[in-house]
């Protein structure tokens, strides 16, 4: 058999265990359906950036760091400054993970943490405008160092985790001067993102990634305080009533870890 | 999205091309314009024009993608250097266009009967000629059609649009405008019949209560997108009204 079929019939046996499991009310490390795996923070990782914080959920651990350049602004926006997200899936973190252009699972996590992050308005770009054509970029880079599943929930966590890092640069004849800083972001939001998937009739919360490999189903739903400020449906469909329970689900979870973030 | 905005979103009432909210843009939809695809339509979503081919089911290629269960689906969409009113874009893929072919195929996986065609591939491409905001409910919108136009059987007609806030205000159909100085934009694809929910993305900031009320905002204008739909389709067999095909 050849390795595509073998995963195909792993995939059948895997989503038959994972699913009798949930219908009996188990999940396969033991978990209630609404509970995440341990959450761990470490902030200001990275002593070259303005800001950087290691999170970990289970054993999925995601680096965020983020570092300012002088840029130029958009031409729709000239007195707003820049920010950017990025996102690295490290082969190390995975045997799944390849080297080279970044492929399109990269790129939705990189735009949804850029969507959690940007809605929420934890960081008031025009407060980054230099002078004229000249602002401040937040240069923000998701590597996933290790993927043990649900790195949407990891990377968001230790993106505002980072921002909660940030040190503000200080600025003199228009430019940056390293290793000097005039403040800290301070922000007065903390956005947090729920994953839920469903697998035969149940959602869960913070799937591994034995479930995500057999998952029918999966929204992300990032929130603030008061606010849904980004979602992102991945495979499958749902209907309304499951959309705004998730949301429920979303806003319980988002201010438990917000707890953790703070303590 | 930037929250606070500087553009008055809602005058008197009216939305800047003279819409209520819950008014959709003029929509009009063509079959079968590309003879040498399985399927295509094209659709004028107010200012957007979005062309949608479609190959297949033919033989997966490269063979090791192929699953000996079901059909793989592939989307491209893709928008036009020349599609935006300012700059002149980069030709091909960009990240955004990745995201939005991603999160398309997503939509279609739901709907299309892929086990009938095992080993096999299905091929959807999507070209933004015109861009003027919503070009991702557009993309979906008439990729159905095309879909059907190529006689692939789908569970379900899908249909989209976004809703969102401006202006303080829900409103359904934002224009550029409307995206780009809005506080939020919600699209959103679901099946004809039942009303499930096969794409949901969201920015900007909203209640569990504004979303709630989008909900059901989005199920009314989804079903008159449904019914054009249904309509270009019928009229392209009948061969009542058959034009030219008009860009």
């Amino acid at each position: 058999m050849g390795d595509e079929a073998k995963q195909l019939v792993m995939s059948h046996i895997r989503k038959d265990l994972v699913k009798n499991l949930l219908d009996d009310g188990k999940r396969l490390d033991g978990r209630k359906f609404g509970e995440y795996r341990p959450v761990e923070i470490h902030k200001g990782v990275i002593g070259t950036a303005e800001g950087s914080a290691l999170a970990k959920i289970g054993e999925t651990m995601v680096l965020v760091s983020a570092k300012f350049d002088v840029a130029t602004p958009f031409p729709d926006r000239p007195t707003e400054g820049v920010f950017m997200m990025n996102s690295e899936l490290l082969p190390t973190a995975s045997p799944r993970f390849e080297t080279g252009p970044p492929r399109e699972e990269s790129i939705e996590l990189a735009r949804t943490v850029d969507r959690a992050i940007r809605s929420s308005e934890v960081i008031d770009v025009k407060s980054f405008f230099i002078e004229e054509d000249k602002v401040l970029g937040l240069f923000m880079d998701i590597y996933v160092l290790n993927h043990s599943g649900n790195y949407v929930d990891t990377a968001t966590l230790a993106a505002t985790a980072a921002l909660t890092d940030l040190k503000l640069p200080k600025i003199e004849n228009a430019a940056i001067v390293r290793g000097e800083y005039s403040g800290k972001l301070e922000p007065k939001v903390l956005p947090i993102s729920t994953t839920l998937i469903k697998i035969g009739n149940h959602w869960i919360v913070d799937p591994t990634l034995t479930e995500e490999q057999v998952t029918e189903t999966r929204i992300n739903i990032a929130t603030t305080e008061e606010h849904v400020c980004s979602m992102q449906k991945g495979e499958g469909s749902l209907n309304k009533d499951e959309l705004l329970a998730n949301i429920d689900i979303a806003f319980k979870k988002g201010s438990d870890i917000r707890k953790i973030l703070l303590s | 999205m930037g929250g606070a905005t500087d553009i008055q979103l809602i005058v008197d009432g009216k939305r800047l091309d003279g819409r209520t909210a819950e008014q959709l843009r003029n929509i009009k939809i063509q079959v079968g314009m590309i003879p040498e695809a399985e399927g295509s339509a094209f659709i004028e979503w107010g200012g957007n024009k979005v062309l949608c081919g479609v190959h297949g089911p033919r033989q997966c290629l490269p063979k090791h993608m192929a699953n000996p269960y079901k059909a793989v689906i592939k989307c491209r969409y893709m928008m036009s250097p020349f599609a935006s009113l300012e700059e002149h874009g980069r030709s091909g893929p960009s990240r955004r266009s990745t995201e939005l072919s991603k999160v398309i195929k997503e939509v279609y996986e739901n709907v299309i009967m892929t086990e009938q065609f095992p080993n096999t591939q299905i091929e959807m491409y999507i070209d933004v000629l015109q861009a003027d905001g919503g070009t991702r409910t557009a993309s979906i919108a008439v990729a159905a059609v095309a879909l059907a136009n190529a006689g692939i059987p789908m569970k379900d007609m899908v249909s989209a649009v976004a809703v969102g806030k401006g202006g303080d205000q829900l409103i359904v159909d934002l224009g550029k405008i409307e995206d780009n100085f809005g506080q939020s934009d919600v699209p959103l694809a679901m099946s004809a019949r039942n009303k499930d929910l096969l794409l949901v993305q969201m920015d900007g900031l909203l209640t569990r209560e504004e979303i709630e009320k989008m909900l059901e905002m989005a199920e009314k204008s989804a079903d008159e997108v449904h019914k054009l739909q249904v309509k270009a389709l019928k009229d392209h067999y009948t061969g009542e009204k058959e034009e030219e095909f008009k860009l």
